[in-house]
């Protein structure tokens, strides 16, 4: 009874992504024993577990987007940074009304806001045109947005970087009030609700689950398969517009050139943390969500450890080739082989299947 | 008169985890001859292909060629000792030339380099010398798949092989390139190469080959010369049955008193698939479609489902002229279809057994429509209970599920989904004794109250229990339908092997 | 005669099928571009020959690359790690000679070492670990970025001798152009050109006359007809994107003599360039179609691309990138209609 207690909790979907979280917080705390340390500074909160939850904010959004998209068509939309770049650049031109540097605003903030989304969503959508309906791979088809994006955000700010220096814009990568609390971190959770209530409300995340899963039977038992597929990539799309718009309030600015720089690979790898198969098929959304958190745990991490900005993909890099690694068939084979060698000789009735 | 043996398979069998798929089967074939093996579905033929072909390994018996055993471990290993395959879907690179499909992994070369002059002429005199009219420059994509089905047997006789395998090749061709292929092959044997032919088409059997070995359930039946095996003898043999002692087996169907139509299908067809077609279903009714694998009976459903649009017809539905692009029309329309693949077109094999009972009603009632977790499991509980699938609970993954019980679940789906009219195509397919008698049982229940159902089966008994009517397919076409005294197994054999029944 | 005697009639004619059909398009596209470059920036210096050449000087080192990418095209794959390996390699170079006196001979030896490690361990994981390529190859690409930063986050210039003596040999062609004075101006090209184009030949040779290079198209068009047909699909795989590697390192030193520099940002989209010349040139992204000479077209448009927007003046230089994703944006779809065409056929 006991046993099967344990083999339950660690065969639950969430297991491993909890534990990998858990680990990289327990390294911290052993290096840093204030880590769980908050404290109240200039009225708001602050502490390294602080940083970690609020900096996530847009990785979590943008995994919620890519999780979808890898369930529904087995591969990953590497646009979504480009893509906050084109949003950020959006909202921000709206605001300024074509001015370079602004105290006070050009329109209101809702419109821009609102018409950043749209314009994130609609690249989403070119990408699930591509994808769904042409059947283009995945990933090239939203090359195409990977490169171009920032050409398109940069055409849309005139290649300069937009200011919105005005506090109601502020608000969204800082704080509401007298909050103590940032900003993004609410967002992030409205995001995740919104997104879980559309899945347990709706059929879609049935369907989506489906289609990944199993597409020709899913048309025999009457879903469309290539709707499913595209609006799982116009939603990845709206989600990085939102990202695009919390990255560009953080700095005030649309700065087409770092916004959302290599955040599609720490989107990728949240899935993948999230123990979710980049092939496709079964998703969970919260393990994606867990996942972004123990990366931003992660880089906030090998920050503290003097590591540079530029050279934390390098590590990120080795882990996702680890990742799938250990995901894909082959290796699972290799071990599947090996475990029947060192049982053959004892247990040959057993080995069957 | 007994010839030369080039080949020769003894006591074979073969075993996958939980099946039997080769019992102590013989093979032989003689220098020179077109030998058909035949069989129904799940009778062994691929596996004993791929056994001999050394896609798969083999538990016990022996592979002899030319009085040595032998064996293959791969396809190149069976290739080197003068056995090759050509398949239904051409093993050839479409983009590349003719030529070199003939000659890659083995080209001419000069210095080193690929001498490409020496590579087409030799290709173009192969060619010429098997009469096949093709240019050894072009693409191979350019070229109709009866012109690729034989390059493809070029290829393997230029690599001087002594048997050859042609497993399926004629399922895409029409009359006139069966024809060709057929001189090809009368001239290959003429040559001394002996030929086992894999196929489903009677006619073409009686047409090309010396003798038959039919296989069922994984074992043998028996070799025959084909001048001394009428046609109704090998369907029979084939279904398992001696066709001296047929006993009749008949269904207590009760007479309809009116015959309502549920579904109405008229001239409907699909180019490359299904000839045109009239087929009508009626209300309490079960109606049967017969014929061997590959005669259209899955096309001709498919097509009134939706599920491969037809290109000519009109479909009723209750006598109102239906429009179906796509499943989701047909399944609003009351219909429900349970696919012939179970792996590939029925289960998703991820999700639970909840998941894939309330699947289709979910998808019918809409993506804003999600059925509350207490009706989706009293749903599924429903349906667990009263198809008795066995299962570790309802949120176990289908996957792990045996087929009998993955098809109970299919067909739970669907009834949930309370059509009208029920497409069974090979529902008993893989499944136990037990099941398939509950299955069969259920079949006429729900005709009883007053669904429509067409069922399809290849076990000839299944169908006389359930059938009241029969639609008879044969080489992708609706030849006729039997009813009444001639649903018998006699009746329905003769039906299916057409002609005169003796040739 | 033969049994199909209904075809024979159409044999001799020369049939344009699809693929040869987009490598048309291609070099109209090509044509049209650099003429119409030729009226409307006349008094740019667009008709003199010198510009020609300064397209295949400035895209020397993309054009090994392109055609290093063409070839895993052609296997089905893809590899966008290219760009970083290129701005590893230069700066790999460029620190090493700068900073520790390596001599510039050894500096190649580098550069071919880091394409090659790169091409091993990339191909190792796509053919025998059967990863998607882009999984892999995307994190190749941040990997190669992190690494040039580990280098050095500042700019390194190369200033040694023999390096530049290699990169600013300028070579004379017996063509030119008039000054207005009427004085004969040579038109020139650098060493980079002739290495690039010589290793094209010689892929484009491998390609057409080797076992192996007709093995690539095999595994393209149909890996599992190629595996039933006896060919090691693996090991043909595996050699294609070590070949690659091979190629992406040489044209990381070709675009190092170019630049004469090393930069975390170089080489920024590189891998985009390369595809995009690739799929222009008439690549199959399905795999099994495709040629140097044809990629070569494809480098040429991206290269007009861009001068005809450098000439222009007014236009931001991110409308490069945007046109170049824009036509590869066609080129995709329109292979994408081609292909499900011939699928009904």
């Amino acid at each position: 009874m006991n046993k099967d207690t344990f083999k339950n909790i660690t065969s639950k979907r969430l297991f491993m992504p909890i534990m990998c979280l858990v680990i990289v917080l327990l390294a911290n705390v052993i290096k840093t024993p204030d880590f769980f340390k908050i404290t109240l500074e200039n009225g708001v909160l602050s502490g390294y577990i602080i940083i970690v939850i609020n900096r996530a904010s847009e990785l979590v959004i943008l995994a919620i987007g890519m999780t979808l998209v890898t369930a529904a068509s087995g591969g990953q939309d590497i646009s979504v940074g480009a893509v906050m770049a084109v949003a950020a650049a959006v909202c921000c031109q709206i605001l300024s009304g074509g001015e370079v540097s602004v105290d006070s605003l050009a329109s209101p903030l809702i419109i821009a806001i609102i018409a950043a989304i749209l314009a994130a969503a609609l690249c989403g959508a070119f990408n699930g045109f591509l994808v769904a309906r042409l059947g283009i791979q995945p990933m090239v088809a939203t090359l195409i947005l990977f490169t171009a994006g920032r050409g398109i955000a940069q055409l849309i700010t005139k290649g300069q970087i937009t200011y919105i220096r005005v506090d109601s814009y502020k608000t969204f990568g800082g704080y509401i009030g007298k909050c103590p609390i940032p900003t993004p971190i609410f967002l992030a959770i409205i995001v995740i609700i919104i997104v879980q209530l559309v899945l347990k409300k709706t059929a879609l995340g049935l369907y989506i689950e489906s289609v990944g899963i199993n597409g020709t039977a899913s048309r025999l038992v009457g879903l469309n398969s290539t709707l499913i597929k595209f609006l799982t990539y116009v939603i990845c799309g709206a989600m990085a517009g939102i990202a695009g718009v919390i990255a560009s309030s953080r700095i005030y600015s649309a700065d087409a050139n770092n916004i959302g720089l290599n955040l599609e690979m720490d989107a990728i790898l949240a899935v993948a943390l999230g123990g979710n198969a980049l092939g496709g098929g079964r998703f969970s959304l919260m393990g994606s969500v867990i996942g972004a958190y123990t990366i931003q745990a992660l880089t906030t991490t090998l920050y503290a450890m003097n590591v540079k900005a530029d050279q934390l993909p390098v590590y990120k890099a080795v882990v996702v080739i680890i990742i799938v690694i250990l995901q894909s068939p082959v290796f699972k084979k290799m071990l599947a082989n090996q475990k029947a060698k060192k049982t053959s000789g004892t247990t040959a009735t057993e080995g069957g299947k | 008169m007994e010839k030369e043996i080039v080949l020769e398979m003894k006591d074979v069998s073969k075993t996958f985890p939980g099946v039997k798929a080769l019992q102590h089967v013989d093979f032989k074939l003689r220098k020179g001859e077109i030998h058909a093996l035949m069989g129904e579905n799940g009778a062994g033929k691929s596996t004993l292909i791929k056994v001999l072909t050394g896609v798969h390994d083999f538990q016990s018996g022996k592979i002899i060629m030319a009085g040595e055993s032998i064996v293959n471990k791969s396809p190149q290993d069976a290739q080197s000792h003068g056995i090759s395959t050509v398949y239904q879907e051409v093993n050839l690179c479409p983009n590349l030339t003719v030529a070199e499909n003939l000659f890659i992994g083995r080209e001419p070369k000069k210095f080193g380099f690929i001498d490409w002059k020496t590579m087409k002429d030799k290709a173009s005199q192969l060619l010429k010398d098997l009469k096949i009219d093709a240019n050894a420059t072009d693409k191979l994509e350019e070229c109709s798949i009866a012109k690729q089905q034989m390059i493809a047997i070029a290829r393997a006789v230029d690599m001087k092989c002594k048997v050859l395998i042609l497993d399926e090749p004629t399922s895409s061709l029409d009359d006139e390139e069966v024809e060709k292929l057929f001189i090809l092959m009368r001239r290959l044997k003429s040559e001394g190469v002996g030929i086992v032919f894999v196929t489903h088409f009677l006619e073409q059997v009686y047409a090309v080959c010396d003798r038959i070995t039919v296989l069922r359930n994984g074992t043998l039946v028996g070799e025959y010369e084909t001048a001394e095996l009428p046609r109704v003898m090998l369907v029979a043999k084939m279904m398992g049955k001696d066709f001296d002692d047929l006993a009749d087996i008949k269904g207590d169907h009760k007479q309809l008193e009116k015959l309502i139509p549920v579904i109405e299908a008229k001239g409907v067809g699909r180019k490359g698939s299904i000839k045109p077609f009239d087929f009508v279903a009626n209300k309490g009714e079960v109606v049967g479609l017969t014929g061997l694998l590959g005669s259209g009976r899955s096309e001709l459903v498919r097509a009134i489902y939706g599920a491969d649009k037809p290109d000519s017809g009109k479909i009723f539905v209750n006598g109102k002229e239906a429009k179906i692009n796509a499943p989701i029309d047909a399944m609003k329309l009351g219909m429900a279809y349970l696919p012939e693949d179970r792996k590939k077109d029925g289960i998703i094999a991820d999700l639970s057994v909840r998941e894939n009972i309330i699947l289709a009603l979910q998808a019918k009632k809409g993506m804003f429509h999600l059925m509350s977790r207490k009706e989706m499991e009293e749903a599924a509980d429903k349906y667990i209970e009263t198809l008795q699938v066995k299962t570790a609970s309802r949120e176990t993954p289908i996957k792990s599920l045996s087929g009998g019980n993955q098809q109970k679940v299919i067909i739970g789906r669907w009834l949930l989904t309370n059509p009208d009219y029920l497409i069974l195509d090979e529902p008993t397919r893989g499944i136990d004794i037990g099941t398939k008698t509950e299955i069969q049982k259920l079949v006429l229940d729900l005709a009883d109250q007053g669904m429509s159902v067409t069922f399809i089966s290849s076990e000839v008994e299944e169908m006389l229990r359930t059938c009241s009517r029969m639609g008879v397919m044969r080489d992708g076409k609706k030849v006729g339908e039997i009813t009444g005294d001639d649903l018998s197994q006699e009746g329905v054999m003769k039906a299916i092997a057409g002609g005169d029944g003796n040739e | 005669m033969g049994i199909f005697k209904s075809d024979t009639s159409t044999a001799p004619k020369r049939k344009i099928n699809s693929n040869t059909f987009l490598l048309m398009i291609t070099i109209l596209l090509f044509l049209a571009m650099y003429i119409s470059g030729m009226i409307i920036f006349k008094d740019n210096g667009f008709a003199k020959p010198q510009m020609f050449l300064d397209l295949l000087i400035s895209n020397a080192g993309l054009l090994v690359i392109a055609v290093g990418q063409t070839i895993v095209m052609i296997t089905g794959g893809i590899d966008i790690s290219v760009g970083s390996v290129t701005a590893l390699v230069c700066m790999a170079v460029a620190n090493q000679m700068e900073n520790h006196g390596t001599s510039a001979y050894v500096a190649v030896l580098i550069a071919l070492g880091i394409g090659l490690l790169y091409g091993v361990v990339q191909g190792f994981l796509i053919s025998y670990m059967e990863i998607q390529p882009f999984i892999v190859s995307l994190a190749g690409l941040f990997f190669g970025r992190g690494l040039t930063s580990m280098i050095s986050t500042d700019m390194i210039s190369i200033k040694n001798e023999v390096f530049l003596s290699w990169a600013k040999y300028s070579i004379d062609l017996p063509i030119g152009s008039y000054s207005k004075k009427g004085r004969f101006i040579p038109a020139h090209i650098y060493p980079t050109v002739i290495i690039a184009l010589v290793i094209v030949t010689v892929v484009a040779l491998i390609m057409k006359f080797s076992k192996f290079g007709r093995e690539v198209y095999a595994i393209g068009g149909n890996s599992q007809s190629a595996m039933m047909m006896g060919l090691n699909v693996r090991k043909t795989k595996f050699k294609a994107y070590i070949l690659n590697g091979f190629l992406a390192g040489c044209g990381g030193f070709l675009f190092c003599m170019n630049s004469c520099s090393g930069f975390v940002e170089q080489a920024k989209g590189l891998e985009m360039d390369a595809i995009s010349a690739s799929v222009i040139g008439g690549t199959l992204l399905s795999g099994g179609v495709g040629t140097p000479f044809g990629t070569i077209f494809g480098v040429l448009i991206k290269g007009t691309i861009s001068s005809l927007i450098t000439t222009q003046g007014s236009l931001s230089s991110w409308w490069v990138r945007i046109v170049l994703s824009a036509l590869l944006c066609f080129f995709i779809v329109l292979q994408a209609v081609l292909g499900g065409i011939k699928k009904k056929k």
